[in-house]
């Protein structure tokens, strides 16, 4: 039972081949094999999962189930489910119960889908390889003893191992992205803004996107469809109107491709990787399409403009977990200050603590100038340059990571080389544009391999109208 | 050695009574049990986003307008990080480099005093604090976050203030235009006005001296006492060579004296930063000129129209001025009744005295101003005497709000005898019965007027106007010398 898209699932339910019953039992079987290994799931609502499946059977035997009956989603461990934990992969939130359901998962389950479980996940999403988790790493389904990626690492393997249908992840410089690749699935992360935040436990929230993955470009257009749209509860999410992705055709136009040579030549890109790249911008060229090389003058500038804004933003975004009201407190204390120094010392994990410490340093007074406003300064930068590119292309491709998955523990000892591992990913966070990662193949090690195709913002049509067109030859 | 000058500059708080918090639909309510307006986002739950309030910032627009000063049409807000039990999310939403307002400027026209202009630094809105209640000898703290997101505006002056005495009408001003507008109650004992004061002292022509900020002064009071108390301890330091250092030091009213937190407390780095996750909210021309339309007439105009369409004099307008519902409880009055000055005499009188007796405000009072308006209608056609009316007539209305004032003076029997003949009868009667005083009067002692007013009154019991009894007396005396 694998469903390439939700679409096929329907048609099944609505021919009453199969009931949601079985499909929640066949993803809970699949989560049983995989999950002990892999360590994908964090918790799994077993008993309500298949408690919904019969009262959604039921509604469908009437007419009254929702447009996304018999579908099973897992989300990352940073949304909101009210009435379930919500621990962020972290000892900071381990029995941390929410009053609230996030608004793109509400708005999943107003269409009758179901959610299976909370998903492992990097520590607050600080992380590219999924090991800053403090319950334990996961592993990539492809090659268990490779990571799958990082921070969504958790609902990458969900998809890749069809634990669930779909997940929902947060990308804030690649978090979706970078594990679709290294899994072999789709990863969308939409332009900023588009999908709301409320209920998406926040990282940096000028960077911050809920994000899809999934095994097929269907399934991302109609879960898009369905969560994005301005919400009262979140003032910075877009009141654009939301296309019907899932009812638009596919154009076949020729496209304007643009493509940086830096990239493409970078240090550390794989040579299986670039390999497929250049197979790849071949066949996109005989099937009509322009490709063009442009420069990218900003590329050193992404990684430390990325860093020094998510850090800042991030260290007065989890100052709230303190110890005072709710999730961890240390209890060898002797004052108040001993109270948030010892909490916040052995609740966070060493890269979430980094963070925090390179946020707060990077707005220091005397420091702030140098740092912060810098890298303000040179993001809009970025943005512009980004923006002119993407008024003359249709697209800006790159492969979505330099390498296929490492191997677990080979870029634990320098946090440095790990942030490398988001460089291709980071210049459509900066910018706030959509991009998404595409599976392309595998390398000799049957590992996957991404390509990233970004475009301007709210053109998610285009990008999809493009990735359904495109056959790998 | 010289005098020193003094210099200061407050930094006001305003609570404003919006029906709910800046950024959540938790409601903002004085005085409920701790901890029980506290929803998922004033708790600071992950996840949680603030949401803005409109509310919010026609009032911070209104109070920008009303002070006369620039109103930012691109508002943005800030992140204020530091680590406190009664600030939940680790930062206060705050604006720090684009305020609401710039500019701005408070007008003091007293009559006691000369008349003085305090130019306003910047007006800002930002959410309030929870409050930490210290316990004690205990171990522990007790947090109430029920205050914890209540919206407030800041108004910050220029260091141009000179003395306790200026500082202290700054207030009352300040006050008295925030209830006018109707955006808080401007109550410093229950913290709903606060008002923090930097003080400094220098030499004549000198550069500013060390600043001392001096918090915790919760009537304006304490605010001056708090003042003048701090002048003299500069003052001493400085005649005593001393150095005065830069610092932040709480009044304590019990003994009237300042003393200094401790320095960690003030020695933070706010490390201030846009707040992303609220975008700048552009105020559209539309939108500014409804709220500048919206605007109720100010003390200032309030106070103008009373003396020149009322002929009221400054004194009486300026009582009147005080409080925007009393003036609009004389202008409905007066819409009524032409008698102006008589208006004022009652409010300021009899209503004001049984508003203070019974704690309420005119907006309680159950005498309608069509009332008080017959009332001050029947006195002046002589229906009923001045006394009867302010007594018995006031009284016996504002406690059966459904009985009309004729009615009521008819209950009451206090028509007053318009029948001149018979009241010249009585006085006639009593001089006859009184031979010997009415020759002690026409041998100048004119005192035994009293005694026979007296005599005819208890007669009439008191249905007559005494004033016009007064004058026929001495009419009647003066024939009959």
């Amino acid at each position: 039972m694998f469903y390439k898209s939700y679409q096929q699932i329907r048609a099944d339910l609505d021919e009453q081949r199969i009931t949601v019953a079985q499909i929640v039992n066949h993803h809970l079987e699949k989560i049983e094999e995989h999950n002990p290994n892999l360590n994908a799931f964090l918790e799994v609502f077993k008993e309500e999962a298949i408690i919904k499946a019969a009262q959604i059977d039921l509604k469908l035997k009437q007419g009254t189930a929702g447009r996304l009956a018999g579908l099973v989603v897992g989300i990352k461990d940073l949304f909101c489910l009210k009435d379930h934990l919500v621990s962020c992969s972290s000892k900071m939130l381990e029995d941390f119960e929410s009053q609230i359901t996030a608004t793109p998962i509400q708005r999943l389950l107003d269409e009758d889908a179901i959610v299976i479980g909370r998903q492992n996940c990097d520590e607050f999403a600080m992380g590219s390889s999924n090991e800053n988790s403090a319950f334990g790493l996961v592993k990539n389904g492809a090659n268990p003893s490779r990571v799958p990626g990082g921070s969504s690492g958790g609902s990458a393997v969900g998809v890749q191992t069809d634990m669930c249908q779909i997940s929902l992840g947060s990308d804030t410089g690649g978090s979706v992205r970078q594990p679709a690749a290294f899994c072999g699935v789709f990863g969308l992360k939409p332009t900023y803004s588009r999908i709301s935040r409320y209920g998406l436990t926040a990282y940096s929230s000028s960077f911050d996107c809920v994000g899809i993955l999934s095994k097929s470009i269907a399934d991302t257009e109609l879960i898009l469809e369905i969560i994005a749209g301005s919400d009262e509860r979140d003032t910075t999410s877009s009141r654009k109107k939301v296309p019907q992705f899932s009812q638009s055709p596919i154009k076949s136009s020729s496209y304007k491709i643009a493509y940086f040579d830096e990239i493409n030549e970078a240090e550390g890109i794989a040579t299986s990787v670039s390999q497929m790249m250049n197979q790849t911008m071949s066949s996109l060229k005989t099937s009509g399409h322009l490709l063009e090389k442009v420069s990218f003058p900003f590329l050193e500038y992404l990684l430390p403009t990325y860093y020094i804004l998510t850090s800042a933003e991030a260290s007065a975004n989890l100052a709230r977990f303190d110890g005072v009201r709710y999730g961890f407190r240390d209890l060898e204390i002797s004052n108040l200050e001993s109270m948030y120094k010892k909490s916040r010392t052995h609740g966070f994990g060493p890269e979430v603590l980094r963070r925090i410490l390179l946020g707060t340093f990077v707005l220091s007074s005397g420091y702030q100038d140098a740092f912060y406003t810098k890298a303000q300064k040179v993001r809009r930068l970025i943005k512009d340059y980004t923006e002119k590119i993407l008024e003359e292309y249709d697209f800006i491709i790159s492969p979505t990571t330099a390498t296929t998955a490492f191997e677990i523990n080979s870029k634990t000892i320098d946090p440095v080389e790990m942030y490398l591992s988001d460089l291709f990913t980071v210049q459509a966070s900066v910018a706030g544009i959509p991009a998404i990662s595409i599976p392309l193949g595998e390398d000799q090690n049957a590992m996957p391999i991404g390509l990233q195709v970004m475009t301007a913002s709210f053109e998610e049509e285009k990008l999809f109208s493009f990735a359904k067109s495109f056959k790998i030859t | 050695m010289a005098t020193l000058e003094t210099v200061i500059g407050l930094e006001v708080h305003v609570q404003l009574n919006t029906k709910s918090k800046i950024f959540s639909y938790d409601h903002n309510d004085f005085g409920n049990h701790p901890n029980s307006d506290v929803g998922a986002i004033t708790l600071a739950h992950p996840g949680t986003l603030p949401m803005i309030s409109k509310e919010v910032i026609d009032m911070g627009m209104k109070l920008g307008i009303a002070l006369e000063g620039t109103i930012n049409r691109n508002l943005i807000f800030d992140r204020k990080n530091y680590f406190y039990p009664d600030l939940p999310k680790g930062y206060q939403i705050t604006q720090d480099a684009t305020p609401i307002c710039k500019g701005g400027i408070v007008k003091i026209r007293s009559d006691d005093f000369p008349h003085f202009d305090i130019e306003l630094t910047k007006i800002h809105l930002e959410e309030d604090a929870g409050k930490s209640i210290h316990v004690q000898n205990a171990d522990f703290t007790n947090v109430d976050l029920n205050r914890s997101g209540v919206p407030l505006v800041e108004i910050v002056t220029e260091p141009v203030i000179t003395s306790s005495e200026q500082a202290g009408l700054c207030l009352i001003e300040l006050r008295k235009l925030v209830r006018y507008l109707g955006i808080s109650d401007g109550n410093m004992e229950q913290g709903s006005l606060r008002c923090d004061a930097n003080i400094s002292v220098r030499l004549p022509g000198a550069p500013l001296g060390s600043k001392v900020e001096v918090k915790n002064m919760n009537s304006i009071k304490n605010v001056r006492k708090a003042i003048d108390h701090e002048i003299e301890r500069q003052t001493k330091m400085t005649a005593a060579g001393q150095t005065i250092i830069s610092e932040t030091r709480t009044y304590n009213p019990e003994n009237n004296t300042t003393s200094g937190m401790r320095t960690k407390e003030i020695m933070n780095d706010y490390r201030y930063f846009p707040e992303p996750d609220i975008s700048p909210i552009v105020i559209s021309d539309e939108w500014y000129e409804g709220v500048k339309n919206s605007l109720p007439a100010l003390p200032a105009q309030v106070k103008k129209t009373l003396i020149e369409d009322h002929g009221l004099s400054n004194y009486d307008a300026n009582l009147l001025s005080d409080d925007r519902s009393i003036a609009a409880y004389f202008f409905k009055t007066a819409s009524f009744c032409k008698h102006d000055k008589a208006i004022s005499n009652w409010i300021m009188g009899p209503v004001k005295s049984y508003l203070n007796e019974n704690e309420i405000g005119i907006d309680a009072l159950s005498l309608t101003p069509q009332k008080l308006a017959d009332l001050i209608h029947a006195v002046q056609q002589k229906e009923i005497s001045h006394s009867d009316a302010t007594q018995q007539a006031f009284k016996y209305v504002l406690h059966h709000p459904q009985v009309e004032v004729a009615a009521a003076i008819a209950t009451l029997g206090l028509a007053q005898v318009d029948d001149f003949d018979e009241m010249q009868q009585l006085i006639d009667d009593v001089l006859e019965d009184h031979q010997a005083k009415v020759k002690e009067y026409h041998n100048g002692k004119k005192g035994v007027i009293g005694m026979f007013m007296g005599l005819i009154m208890k007669k009439a019991v008191g249905r007559i106007d005494p004033q016009k009894v007064n004058e026929m007396i001495k009419g009647t005396l003066d024939k009959i010398k």
